[in-house]
């Protein structure tokens, strides 16, 4: 084939080099392209050759255990997936109107949303280098749109600064910016960093300072009209006789420490964080559903697994159907379990000591979000918001504004809360009526005048009465890794561990695709030397 | 033999370095921070945080073959040091709550839920906490981002 030695793009001269000299050799030469370090990925692997016959039972519909279940079978090995809810996707699900959500303890809301409105109550937004998910996504025909990260006019609120009264990030961001660049020219001019910095050096970063915090000819942050051009003017430009703007007056550093704005610009510098984000079109879950599209047939639903024996020959599951009561078995080769670990922790799973301990070492965060649906979209008529996230330090964590359908007349949902830390327990403590009470009692400090009058109706989703997962994402520590994460990962016997807890990606689902495909590569090898 | 398993480790030991640093320190979350306070009365404790999970009236709830015991009647809780055991170490489903209370609350909160759902009127004390702590320190998160 005298085609492939010669490669007419980028793209065929890595897959070329893959095929040649292997991943570690497309590796580098990805490296030296300037496009490796961002992900592990490597492509889809490339299984073959099951043995014929050869099984594999994988358990939990998620995207981890939907993933395996799709390039196992095109391996050529016998897949059932079997899954407790009566849809694929696990986390990466959508709420609509006329959806249950039904908690452990029994509580259910029915959701009100209009026709077109959904909250997505775990996964929501994705990393332009989150490879592994964005391939699918397209080989899939996943369509994605931009989701609106960053957005310099929400607003940032802290009770304790400006007397409870929001402001705009930008506004905010750009006095912390001045401020500090005035006191860092202070310092140097008063050769307080003579021992630190080069004379050189010193001079470059005056300059820096006095362009970057846009300081006056004395290095000193005050209002102008050139410090307006980035936090915006009390009179904005205009055409004509009134055209002149004028300036908007800097807050006191003091104001600005108070508010704690920092923690937003460093929340935008998070690797995760970075622009440009993306979120499906139509719902988070058109990921699941668009996975379940190519292993749907294959898929159990309603279907509880109660235990997991193995022996030498293969791999026993337990199950009871949800809908008959019926009890049953499934036998195959091999098994994948993506459950996650507050489910699988207390139930029968006859692994060895090792994977038992690491499998009850890791607790999850319980976080929760709150959809409000709105009659109209005040956000942007009133506020020029479009996209993007308003913060506060109460329970509520935030609001967010939708990404789509920009200027339509429609209702509309915002995530009223995405809470975490005793925020998320406490309202998740609350009943559904509470939790709606507490969002919009905080929320409204953003739109005090919209945000009750355009209400509609509101859901809550607590990942920690979830009864499929009793939590939001698995919480690993600097030492639970060191004495569990390898133990948990490890094929024991014919079992493996899949899923956003096996990685060292967690709380993503580039992580949960990762994993999948790494644990599936080990069965395969083991497989075909067995 | 297509499958060049033992490279493809390779690759992951080259990159992990950069994802602890990065990846790791963040989880999904709301960003910026959060002044919500927990109270620290016993049954305030209870009620803002082990409620979420144990419920108001502490009997707990069945999941997907898991369940979040119930605390009340709860012949376990006879011995004072298991509750906080738990507390202080976190164990399944169950976390640890070193990051979220105080030694004080632990023990409002282990007194409560001893004596109101329970027939264990003895208090626990902050020196209990802290002998049963002293035993192994808690768990360090490893990730700052995601609580
Ligand atoms: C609040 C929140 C926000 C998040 N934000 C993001 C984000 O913005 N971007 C991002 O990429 N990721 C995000 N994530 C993480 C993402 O949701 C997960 O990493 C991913 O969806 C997990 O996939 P999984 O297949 O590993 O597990 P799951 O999706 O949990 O799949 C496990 C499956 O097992 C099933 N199961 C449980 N018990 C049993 C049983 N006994 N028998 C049979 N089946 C059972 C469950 O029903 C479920 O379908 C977020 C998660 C949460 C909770
Ligand atoms: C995020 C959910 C969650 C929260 C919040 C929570 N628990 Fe738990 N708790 C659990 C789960 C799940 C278990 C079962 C753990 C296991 O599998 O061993 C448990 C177990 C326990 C047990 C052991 C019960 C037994 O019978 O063995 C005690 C005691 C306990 N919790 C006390 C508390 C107290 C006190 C609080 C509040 C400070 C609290 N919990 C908050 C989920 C939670």
């Amino acid at each position: 084939m005298t085609d492939s030695m010669s490669p007419q793009t980028r793209r065929e001269l890595l897959s070329m080099i893959g095929k040649m000299g292997g991943g570690v050799a497309l590796y580098q030469a990805m490296t030296a392209l300037g496009h490796a370090a961002e992900t592990q990925f490597t492509g889809p692997p490339q299984l073959s050759g099951a043995k014929p016959g050869a099984s594999v039972v994988v358990l939990g519909a998620g995207l981890a255990g939907m993933l395996a279940a799709y390039e196992l079978a095109k391996a050529g090995y016998q897949v059932t997936l079997l899954e407790y809810q009566d849809r694929p996707g696990g986390r990466n699900y959508s709420v609509r109107g006329g959806d249950k959500v039904v908690e452990v303890g029994g509580t259910t809301q029915t959701c009100e949303f209009s026709e077109g409105n959904y909250l997505n109550p775990g996964p929501w937004r994705i990393p332009h280098h989150h490879r592994t998910l964005l391939h699918y996504c397209k080989s899939f025909g996943v369509e994605l749109e931009p989701f609106i990260q960053m957005n310099h006019n929400v607003f940032v609120h802290r009770t304790d600064a400006f007397g409870g009264k929001p402001q705009r990030y930008k506004e905010l961001a750009v006095d912390f910016k001045g401020h500090v660049s005035e006191l860092l020219s202070k310092s140097l001019n008063a050769g307080a960093l003579d021992d630190k910095v080069s004379k050189e050096d010193k001079e470059k970063l005056l300059e820096a300072m006095r362009d970057w915090g846009v300081l006056d000819k004395d290095l000193a942050y005050t209002s102008s009209l050139k410090v307006s051009g980035q936090r915006g003017y009390d009179q904005a430009p205009g055409g004509g006789v009134n055209g002149a703007p004028t300036p908007s007056k800097v807050n006191a550093l003091s104001d600005v420490l108070a508010s704690n704005v920092w923690t937003q610009m460093g929340f935008y510098f998070n690797y995760v964080m970075q622009t440009t984000m993306f979120q499906p079109k139509g719902g988070m879950d058109m990921i699941g559903k668009g996975f379940a599209k190519q292993v749907g047939k294959l898929i159990r639903y309603n279907t509880k697994v109660t235990k997991i024996a193995q022996g030498g020959k293969g791999v026993t599951v337990s199950w009871q159907d949800l809908k008959s009561g019926q009890v049953g078995e499934t036998k195959a080769d091999w098994c994948v379990c993506t459950i996650p670990l507050p489910v699988l922790s207390q139930l029968d799973v006859q692994v060895g000591p090792k994977m038992q301990a690491a499998i009850r070492a890791v607790p999850y965060n319980g976080q929760l979000k709150i959809g409000v649906e709105m009659r109209r979209r005040f956000w942007e008529e009133n506020y020029s918001i479009y996209g993007g996230h308003s913060f506060t330090d109460q329970a509520i964590g935030l609001i967010s504004y939708p990404n789509n359908n920009f200027f339509k007349d429609d209702s509309a949902v915002l995530v009223g809360a995405f809470a975490n830390g005793a925020g998320a327990l406490q309202l998740t403590g609350m009943t559904p009526e509470q939790r709606i009470e507490a969002a919009l009692a905080q929320g409204s400090v953003f739109h005090p005048a919209e945000y009750r009058k355009e209400f509609m109706n509101g859901v809550s989703f607590a990942w920690s009465r979830q009864p499929w997962i009793l939590g939001c994402t698995s919480r690993w520590t600097e030492e639970s890794r060191a004495a569990h994460y390898q133990n948990l990962v490890a094929l024991d016997g014919r079992v493996v561990l899949a899923g956003e807890h096996a990685t060292y990606y967690g709380g993503w689902m580039e992580g949960s695709l990762l994993s999948a495909l790494d644990a599936i590569k080990r069965v395969h090898q083991k497989a075909l030397a067995a | 033999m297509s499958l060049p398993v033992s490279r493809v480790a390779l690759v992951a030991v080259t990159a992990l370095a950069f994802v602890t640093n990065v990846g790791a320190r963040a989880q999904d979350s709301a960003g910026g921070s959060s002044s919500v306070k927990v109270a620290d009365e016993g049954r305030q404790v209870y009620e803002q945080i082990c409620q979420a999970c144990h419920m108001a009236d502490a009997k707990g709830g069945a999941g997907a073959g898991a369940n979040i015991p119930a605390l009340a009647n709860n012949p376990k809780l006879a011995d004072k040091d298991y509750p906080l055991t738990l507390l202080l170490r976190g164990r399944g489903g169950m976390p640890w709550f070193t990051d979220m209370l105080s030694p004080e609350q632990m023990a409002a909160v282990a007194t409560y839920v001893r004596s109101h759902f329970n027939n264990y009127p003895d208090p626990v004390s902050v020196e209990d906490v802290k002998r049963v702590g002293a035993a192994r320190p808690g768990p360090v998160p490893d990730c700052t981002t995601c609580n």
